[in-house]
């Protein structure tokens, strides 16, 4: 019998590492047979946008599901899913600089400054850049759990940016945004359920160590530092 | 007087044939490249420039060649004109149209012309066919979502088919009305949540619009009747406006004295109004009107006011602030 953390690590992780990878195989596939349509370049900007929002709201799953499982080993697999959102978003926004906007600086800071779905997209692709660097190990370490955890709820921020780019980008179809807007909304409202109900019980003032941080980095590497982080 | 060679288009707009860079074959370049595949029949497989339909069980439509009311600019693909429609009475997605439109029934088809006019009258549309000589025009389509194709369009005058009803002196307007039929046309189903417009789709022009010689109901495309979701049995083509004023599959036309309401401006009026002339320099509120993409080709282009039509249109606002009446 193999453990959970063992069959979470190589099994569950491998697994959806290559289902990840499909979406991008079916696009490349799509472009090579002619299958993307009459507009290319908008079927690669809808379909890289889509895969955002889903790796972005994978990613803010893990937490309520490790939670709820009391699994915290599945906090393993949520660095990978955020960088799937990074690397699918790469793929949107080379796709609006290269193949858009023939990288015309001219009309692309025209086009961020005034209008405001490009705006708010920009900014949360900007965003997502420092959290994609400061994914790894070392830099847990080196931030330091409390301030890591701290930068990396920027991703609160980047998920409503993306769901509202989506929104305001939109003619007058408003299905898909409102599900993504209504799912993003059961996943944060989660969070300040579950926070309010911990500062009402006093157990934020614990300063208990993150399980989640401790399965990445090992548990004693907080110890060692005396770093801890706040369960958010 | 219509030009044959429009002097608002310079020669340098107009793509040449050495410089036409086909943006599908270089995007099927890259993807060939990243799966480390080589490419399929990149050939002949494709013409560049007016792509003929592939043989089709679609009836052939006989017309005469309109020269002079045609613009010399490579045609859009058949291919990309049936495959990249915007018809929400079947899909909101641009590839559903062709797929969810298969079943439609266009036959029997009639179209009613009533209101302001001494003579009402309903067409059966294999008699429109029968009593109109039908010229090939191509004109240029610019949707007001900053994409434009060139389309080898069959059809007649709008104004032919009014005139047949003798419109009265208080006919200022006129009123169009597409199918509704939500057990054929699924986008119609508007349950909780719907695609965000009212049914049955409306549009509108004013008397002079209406009857200008550019004004086409569209009956055919590339040689043969209309594919269903290009507007199948008859459509409206108004080339100075952006696309969404050219209504689809009509089934009702009525003159009035008081300017009609219209689907879009209906949806969101601060976004679009009842005019929507192609216009560069009046952005819609969300994004710029100031270039356009051309399916088929990969850098953008400008956009011409009135659509390239300015020539022929533009005495029809005199006097209009543009700005105001978008």
């Amino acid at each position: 019998m193999i453990s959970r953390s063992e069959f979470i690590i190589h099994w569950v992780k491998p697994t959806l590492f290559i289902l990840a990878l499909l979406p991008l195989a079916n696009l490349l596939w799509d472009g090579y047979t002619d299958a993307l349509g009459a507009e290319p370049i908008e079927a690669i900007s809808q379909r890289s946008g889509d895969w955002i929002l889903r790796f972005l709201l994978l990613t803010l799953t893990i937490t309520p599901l490790r939670r709820i499982s009391g699994w915290n080993e599945l906090a393993r697999l949520r660095r990978m899913l955020g960088l799937f959102a990074f690397f699918y978003a790469c793929l949107h926004f080379l796709n609006y600089l290269v193949l858009d906007q023939g990288l015309d600086l001219a009309f692309i800071m025209e086009d961020v400054i005034e209008h405001k779905y490009v705006l708010i997209g920009f900014s949360s692709f900007l965003l997502l850049i420092p959290l994609a660097l400061t994914s790894t190990k070392a830099m847990i370490r080196r931030l330091g759990g409390r301030r890591w955890q701290k930068l990396h709820r920027l991703i609160y921020l980047i998920s409503i940016g993306g769901v509202v780019h989506y929104y305001w980008l939109v003619k007058s179809d408003i299905r898909e945004p409102l599900l993504y807007a209504f799912l993003l909304t059961v996943l944060l409202g989660y969070r300040w359920y579950h926070h309010r109900s911990r500062t009402m019980s006093g157990a934020a003032q614990n300063g208990q160590i993150n399980p989640a941080l401790q399965n990445i980095v090992g548990a004693n590497s907080f110890a060692h530092k005396g770093n801890s982080a706040k369960d958010n | 007087m219509i030009k044959k060679h429009h002097s608002d288009i310079k020669p340098s707009e107009i793509t040449d044939k050495e410089t036409y860079l086909n943006r599908r074959q270089f995007l099927q370049g890259g993807a060939a490249l990243a799966l480390g595949l080589g490419l399929p029949g990149c050939d002949a497989s494709e013409p560049k420039l007016a792509a003929p339909p592939p043989a089709s069980s679609r009836k052939k439509l006989a017309s005469t060649k309109n020269g002079a009311f045609s613009i010399n600019e490579a045609q859009t693909s058949y291919k990309d004109i049936t495959r990249y429609n915007n018809f929400y009475e079947f899909s909101t997605d641009k590839a559903g149209p062709a797929k969810l439109s298969k079943a439609f029934v266009t036959r029997p088809w009639t179209l009613t012309v009533d209101g302001e006019v001494s003579k009402p009258q309903t067409f059966d549309i294999e008699d429109i066919l029968k009593s109109f000589p039908l010229e090939e025009r191509i004109y240029r389509l610019r949707c007001v979502e900053a994409w434009s194709m060139v389309i080898p369009w069959i059809g007649f005058p709008l104004a032919d088919l009014i005139k047949k009803t003798d419109p009265t002196s208080r006919a200022k307007y006129v009123a169009f009305e597409t199918l509704y039929d939500p057990k054929q046309m699924p986008g119609q189903q508007t349950g909780l949540f719907g695609s965000g417009l009212k049914w049955p789709y409306v549009e509108g022009l004013r008397i002079d619009e209406a009857m200008h010689p550019l004004t086409l109901l569209s009956v055919g495309l590339y040689g043969e009747v209309l594919a269903n979701q290009n507007g199948a049995p008859i459509r409206l083509v108004v080339p100075w406006k952006y696309g969404f004023k050219s209504i689809k599959s009509i089934v009702k036309i009525t003159l009035l004295e008081k300017q009609p309401p219209t689907t879009w401006n209906i949806s969101a009026p601060r976004e679009y109004g009842f005019y929507s002339n192609v216009n560069p320099k009046v952005p819609h509120p969300r994004w710029s009107q100031a270039r356009e993409r051309r399916i088929g080709e990969f850098s953008k282009r400008k956009t011409l006011m009135f659509n390239g039509y300015a020539d022929q249109v533009t005495s029809l606002y005199t006097g209009m602030d543009l700005k105001k009446f978008y």
